[in-house]
């Protein structure tokens, strides 16, 4: 299908495009965005030059983005999927070649002005190709098993590069939303329950094999995954950030100690404090209400963006918007589980709430490409 | 087109639903952690922020009777830098050796801390007890110097220096020993560089000293630097104690026995306190507050006149002639003596077959009881011994406070030894034989008493009174009870031959103090010379005639006593001397007595006519020196 095959009929052309943008869905993301803002002045004890401000100016550069993106139509970026794909994976290769490590992980190129972070990229990209392969795929070859093997492989080619750098949580995320992607496009259960099995008898097996003479795993490889289950065994190190993080949460209580009043944060017992745990300073200072309206927020997000998909006729637009949708849930739900304990600690980040560069902007550029499908949704009859 | 649209639509809602859910349980977690148990994470918020600190008491000062101060406070300046505000360490230590004389060891210490994670944010003393001028200099210059602090602290200073040294004691840096005193050591003892009691008073006394902690609440952050401070909650200032010592009666007593390694008591008659107790030769407390050096611990150590012992008290010795009164008291109090009954001294006694020596060769004739004690027959007390037996001796003696512990809150008192069959056989796992009573007799063999338990002797006899020592006169300004004691219930008349006879010693032509008597009438006082044996005298020894006390080394030579109460008529005080290997108690210890005893109670240098007419020029030229050495110590 190309772009000609679309009804352009009743899209709405030049400026009057803005007025069809998802208004409700934009200014939920700006009132997230504020509310990070608000958060990173917090933790940063009142210095707005410190994390808000660059916060800010970013989301100034993503929502300009988000615009452009939004204006283009869904088919161009249909059209360029396998193209940005490539790029990205272009990118990851770069990665051990060009790249700047720090915290014992190489994630990142040095763009001069910028450190950008190709894994982040290639979550979206992962999502573009996939709902264009499928858009392309004719129905009925869905579940054949050789067009299965195919996305597969999409997926696990930037899973692999990531898992290399090391990271293990993006890998996992990319690998859940490529997967929610096949999903979506309505391949069989059976391969799903299949996966979900064997990798469910993986890790029942590297655990019964344990101590026994055929042990699957090192000692030592297994100590390090019972300090991921629970931090709590190494009381000095993992534990101790995750102990001080359950703590400021808890100790929020129903409304929070106010703003800037985090003890917790204030007086730096909060580990990571403007990236992957911002959540517990929002949760100390607002309280079980703050949590509750962000995790609302956040809700109506996701409503907004699976609204827009089950109105959009077109395939591709459907699948990516609900593709991204699935990755944004990933984040924050992920990032939530992981500080109130319900999740072994992953490094993932608060989605348009944590300080960090390359997330905002290739969130808010995933946020125009779901724009971008709603502006040029087939209207009418098709 | 319409069954894949509605395919997405369906699988979308599957997952949006699976979404939902997984919403929900986060929202229900999060319930869980900020609504119930909200109150136990908030606690712990508190307990992670809220530090509490003490706030070291101030220690209570001790003074003497008349309210002169002996141990004191002194504020002391320290300089402590904060490696996480210096920047550059070694360039800031650099500009400070600048300011002020910075000691090796200490910055060695303090580079060390320094160098440790946990020491970032706090700060470690580079140099201690500054002087104010250096502190000033270091404050002054500040601003040039990141990371620098200047902090006052508190320490102990003994304003009078070694002439209270044994009394006193000292105070040092708390160690192990001072917290295994305490099942559980009050907190404020682990505070660094808080100082405690090591020994004399300032030991014994230590709780009532020391006071209780104030605690002050800081906030810290993770780093366990000082946010700001919460609360405060003054403690309370350690007891202040009035002792019942005279500072300047002590302060000549010391200066009197100088360099004689002596010690000398003087008690109190009308409530047994002690104005007095002195130990020769003394050493400065203060070396041990501020630490002392090896090799100046290693001098006092390896001194052979032992200038650490606190020789009044710790050290006893047999009392010799001294402990005759109590002999002749169990005789007569066993009515087994009578004033005019005479024994026949030829210079020695022999007791189943064993020869006991008088310390006169010639022997001395007639004697009877005053005389006996006048010019200390020995052989008169060897035959009373013989008609009393030990058991009555040694009852006597406990009466008069020998054998029990005195109760004064100083280090290491003993008890004295006042023997008896029972003794023997429990310490020594021997039967009690007769020449063991002819020994105790003239207190030599087992008995051993204390110059405290000597002069507490001697104020018994004196008054007839149970009196017993008091240090204390006051804590915190309170009076502790009068120490006059009740009545013996000893027959007056035996107590008035007994203290003729001392008079005797002092006041007549043939006492063997004689030449050390006071002649001012009301002032005059009754005594008694003891001399005690360091060695055995050989029978070789004896026929090729005693070698004469001058001719022994130091350390071999007896040990010369002297006991006294003054006046006679109306008894004020009561002294013993003992001055170590000093040869015969009439020659090196009933001067000293003589001069103390005057010196206590005129309550300042004796009028000269206090003396015999040609001892004054003498006194004169001594008391001149006497005034000359204190006043150099006090500025010292």
């Amino acid at each position: 299908m190309s772009y000609l095959e679309y009804s352009t009929k009743y899209v709405p052309k030049g400026w009057r495009k803005i007025l069809h943008l998802n208004w409700g869905l934009l200014l939920l993301m700006i009132t997230v965005s504020g509310v990070g803002f608000l958060m990173l002045y917090s933790v940063s004890g009142g210095n707005f030059s410190q994390w808000a401000e660059p916060q800010i100016q970013r989301f100034g550069l993503g929502l300009s983005a988000m615009f452009i993106i939004a204006m283009a139509p869904i088919w161009f970026w249909r059209n360029v999927s396998v193209v940005a794909y490539g790029l990205s994976i272009i990118l990851l290769l770069l990665v051990p070649v060009l790249g700047v490590s720090a915290g014992g992980a190489q994630r990142w190129i040095d763009l001069g002005f910028m450190r950008l972070q190709p894994s982040e990229i290639s979550k979206i990209t992962l999502v573009m190709v996939l709902a264009a392969y499928y858009d392309w795929l004719p129905l009925k070859r869905t579940s054949k098993p050789q067009w299965v093997l195919a996305p597969v492989l999409l997926i696990l080619v930037p899973s692999f590069l990531v898992i290399q750098q090391p990271d293990l949580g993006t890998a996992l995320l990319l690998m859940t939303a490529g997967a929610g992607v096949m999903f979506f496009a309505g391949v069989h259960w059976g391969y799903f329950i299949g996966v979900i099995t064997a990798g469910a008898t993986t890790v029942w097996a590297v655990f019964a094999s344990r101590g026994t003479e055929n042990q699957l795993l090192k000692d030592y490889q297994y100590d390090r995954i019972d300090i991921f289950l629970d931090p709590s065994l190494a009381p000095l190190k993992e534990g101790y950030n995750f102990a001080q993080a359950t703590i400021a949460l808890g100790s929020g209580g129903l409304t929070g100690k106010g703003f800037m009043q985090g003890t917790q944060t204030r007086l730096d017992f909060l580990p990571e404090k403007h990236t992957d745990f911002i959540f517990t300073t929002l949760a100390e200072e607002f309280g079980f209400l703050g949590t509750m309206s962000l995790l609302i927020l956040y809700m109506l997000i996701l409503a907004f963006c699976l609204t827009s998909a089950f109105q959009n006729r077109d395939r591709f637009a459907a699948l990516l918007t609900l593709g991204i949708t699935l990755t944004f849930f990933l984040f924050f739900s992920v990032n939530m589980a992981m500080v109130t304990g319900l999740a072994p600690v992953v490094g993932v980040p608060l989605p348009l709430v944590s300080y960090g560069g390359t997330a905002m902007l290739v969130l808010l550029g995933a946020f125009g490409l779901v724009q971008s499908a709603h502006v040029h949704r087939p209207r009418g009859r098709s | 087109m319409a069954q894949s649209y509605m395919r997405v639509t369906r699988r979308g809602a599957i997952i949006g639903g699976v979404q939902l859910i997984f919403a929900g349980t986060l929202a229900v977690r999060m319930r869980h952690l900020q609504v119930e148990q909200a109150d136990q994470y908030r606690l712990l918020a508190d307990e992670n922020r809220i530090k509490i600190e003490l706030i070291p008491p101030k220690r209570g000062r001790i003074f003497d009777r008349e309210g002169r101060v002996l141990a004191d406070n002194e504020p002391v300046y320290q300089v402590t830098l904060t490696r996480h505000d210096a920047g550059d360490v070694e360039e800031v230590i650099a500009k400070l050796s600048h300011l002020l004389e910075l000691d090796v060891d200490t910055l060695n210490d303090a580079t060390e801390k320094m160098g440790l994670r946990r020491y970032r944010f706090s700060p470690v003393p580079v140099a201690d007890r500054v002087t104010w001028e250096e502190f000033s200099r270091v404050a002054a210059n500040a601003p040039a110097l990141p990371g620098v602090n200047t902090e006052v602290g508190q320490s102990r200073i003994y304003p009078r220096g070694g002439a209270f040294a044994h009394v006193v004691g000292y105070v040092q840096r708390v160690r192990d020993v001072n917290l295994a005193r305490y099942e559980d050591p009050p907190p404020v003892l682990r505070l660094p560089g808080f100082q405690t009691g090591q020994l004399g008073v300032e030991l014994e006394y230590e709780d009532d000293l020391r006071g209780f902690a104030g605690i002050k609440q800081v906030e810290k952050n993770a780093n366990g630097r000082v946010i700001r401070e919460l609360g405060r909650q003054q403690g309370t200032p350690g007891a202040d104690l009035q002792l019942t010592i005279d500072a300047e009666l002590q302060e000549y007593v010391t200066a009197r026995l100088g360099q004689e390694s002596a010690s000398v008591v003087i008690m109190d008659l009308d409530s047994g306190d002690l104005r007095a107790i002195a130990s020769a030769p003394t050493y400065d407390p203060n070396l041990f507050v501020r630490g002392i050096s090896f090799s100046a611990y290693k001098e006092l150590r390896e001194n052979d006149r032992r200038p650490q012992a606190s020789k009044t008290v710790q050290d006893a010795y047999p009392p010799g002639s001294t402990f005759k009164m109590l002999t002749a008291l169990a005789a007569l109090d066993a009515g087994l003596v009578a004033p005019d009954e005479t024994v026949w001294c030829p210079g020695h006694l022999e007791v189943s077959g064993r020869r006991f020596h008088c310390w006169k060769g010639a022997g001395h004739g007639h004697m009877n009881l005053e005389q006996s004690l006048q010019q200390s027959c020995d052989v008169f007390f060897y035959d009373l011994a013989l008609k009393v037996g030990i058991e009555k001796i040694s009852q006597m003696a406990k009466r008069m406070g020998i054998g029990e512990r005195p109760d004064v809150p100083m280090s290491a008192v003993s008890a004295g030894i006042a023997p008896d069959r029972a003794w023997k056989l429990r310490e020594r796992g021997s039967e009690w034989v007769i020449g063991d009573s002819v020994n105790a007799a003239i207190g030599q063999g087992y008995v051993l008493a204390s110059p405290l338990q000597l002069a507490t002797m001697v104020g018994r006899l004196a008054t007839g009174r149970n009196i017993t020592p008091r240090l204390i006169k006051s804590v915190n300004g309170v009076e502790t009870p009068s120490r006059a004691g009740e009545s013996l219930g000893l027959n007056e008349n035996h107590l008035r031959q007994v203290r003729n006879g001392m008079y005797a010693v002092s006041n007549t032509r043939r006492g063997t103090a004689f030449s050390s008597r006071i002649v001012a009438k009301d002032m005059r006082m009754a005594g008694k010379t003891g001399t005690s044996q360091v060695r055995n005298i050989t029978a070789a020894e004896r026929a090729r005639g005693v070698t004469r006390n001058a001719d022994l080394p130091w350390d071999r030579r007896d040990h010369a006593l002297f006991v006294n109460y003054a006046p006679f008529d109306a008894p004020k005080v009561a002294v013993a001397v003992v001055v170590e290997h000093g040869g015969g108690g009439s020659e090196a210890a009933a001067p000293i007595a003589r001069d103390v005893t005057l010196q206590a109670l005129y309550g300042t240098d004796p009028p000269l006519d206090a003396y015999p007419e040609r001892d004054r020029s003498r006194i004169a030229a001594q008391q001149e020196r006497l005034r000359r050495e204190r006043e150099k110590a006090s500025k010292a």
